[in-house]
């Protein structure tokens, strides 16, 4: 019984210390974390194997919230439950959560500097890059026929020319999906509610948190 | 107001489909127009967010909870963005097997993508060009646009860091700005 509650505090701290590590050095969002995760849990520490790496990945893709959070906790609740859960979501966000208030008071100091300003303004123009990065790759998933194609147009139109909640947009999202599907059927015309994957490889399971 | 952030960042937590840069729509809103911060401080909080390691999502919600409310903002924040991951992926993981090949979830799925599509469209397009308090097209406009066909070439082509990008940006907004 003893050796079992240390064996346990032990995993813990494993699982604590695994995505403590992974966090700090991945830039650029949680899809940069996939491949460290993967490699740390799969390869190094050989608590899971691919394939369910695979299928835990792509759930913690479709889930709502990040996807770094969501893998982490995944894998923490499927080797020590809820404590296990717990662990991993610690280990993942107190490294960053630290780094980003420093960076945001340190910021604040020197804001008025005007070398600091400018380097931030080259900082904005990357940032765009990545969230553009992000959307091109949302869109290779996302969009494959006339209705997807005509959806993202029209909610990125009304988003720039109305006022809406975008919570919203992700309510009427989830069940328009449902009604369009219903309607194409009714209609008789094929339905494809994924796009076709003509070679599976190993390049496209990078992208694996683009699932939804 | 730590408490309003708290169950902000739960219900934004809840339906952040498509993580980090699909919620940062989402996050301005909340943001904006509950009058916590000014577009100018929410533009600072996204580069600072996009620029820092780690998951973008919780990063903007420590970074709001911070600016308004200090660090006790701040983890009030994430944890209302960590705490509806934490408890949906437990149930998901307890119904692992019904959830994965449903038809209905699916279906939600097939409108949801393109929804978030646009929705991180519409996030680079405001971030870009909208938010600031000047108007939407000043002198500086090309010097940005140069910096993120610059940034977005190297990302796809050359596969650069992006730690590496973000570096060379703010040096180049040196020596350009």
């Amino acid at each position: 019984m003893r050796t079992n509650a240390k064996a346990r505090v032990i995993l813990l701290f494993q699982l604590f210390w695994s995505f403590l590590r992974i966090a700090p050095v991945t830039f650029g969002g949680g899809y940069a974390m996939i491949p460290m995760i993967e490699r740390e849990i799969t390869a190094k520490r050989k608590w899971l194997s691919e394939a369910e790496m695979d299928d835990i990945l792509s759930l913690a893709g479709s889930a709502p919230g990040g996807v770094g959070v969501n893998a982490s906790a995944f894998i923490g609740y499927r080797l020590g439950g809820i404590s296990g859960a717990i662990a991993a979501i610690a280990g993942i966000t107190i490294p960053t959560f630290i780094i980003v208030c420093l960076l945001s008071s340190g910021y604040s100091q020197l804001a008025d500097q005007p070398k600091v300003a400018a380097a931030m303004k080259g900082i904005h123009g990357a940032v765009i890059a990545l969230i553009l990065l992000a959307a091109y790759r949302m869109a290779k998933n996302a969009v494959f026929d006339k209705t997807t194609c005509a959806m993202a147009i029209i909610v990125l139109l009304v988003l720039l020319v109305a006022d809406i909640n975008p919570i919203y947009m992700i309510a009427i999202g989830l069940f328009i999906g449902i009604i369009l599907l219903q309607v194409k059927q009714l209609l008789g015309l094929q339905v494809r509610t994924e796009k076709e994957r003509l070679d599976y490889s190993r390049e496209e399971a990078q992208y694996v948190e683009y699932y939804i | 107001m730590i408490w309003d952030l708290f169950v902000t960042f739960i219900k934004v937590g809840l339906l952040s489909f498509g993580g980090g840069y699909a919620i940062i729509p989402m996050i301005q809103h909340e943001a904006i127009t509950g009058g916590w911060l000014s577009e100018a401080i929410f533009q600072e909080v996204v580069s600072i967010a996009g620029m820092a390691p780690g998951p973008v999502a919780t990063n903007s919600a420590t970074l709001i909870g911070y600016r308004v409310a200090g660090i006790e903002g701040a983890i009030a924040s994430t944890l209302g963005m960590v705490l509806p991951s934490f408890v949906l992926i437990i149930l998901i993981s307890v119904f692992f097997y019904q959830v994965r090949n449903s038809q209905w979830i699916k279906a939600s799925f097939y409108g949801l993508r393109p929804v978030i599509t646009g929705l991180i469209a519409y996030a680079a397009i405001h971030f870009g060009f909208m938010g600031k308090d000047q108007s939407f097209i000043s002198w500086q406009t090309p010097i940005t646009l140069i910096i993120v066909f610059a940034a977005l070439y190297s990302l796809v082509k050359y596969k650069l860091h992006p730690l590496t990008v973000i570096i060379a940006s703010g040096i180049l907004g040196i020596a350009l700005f």
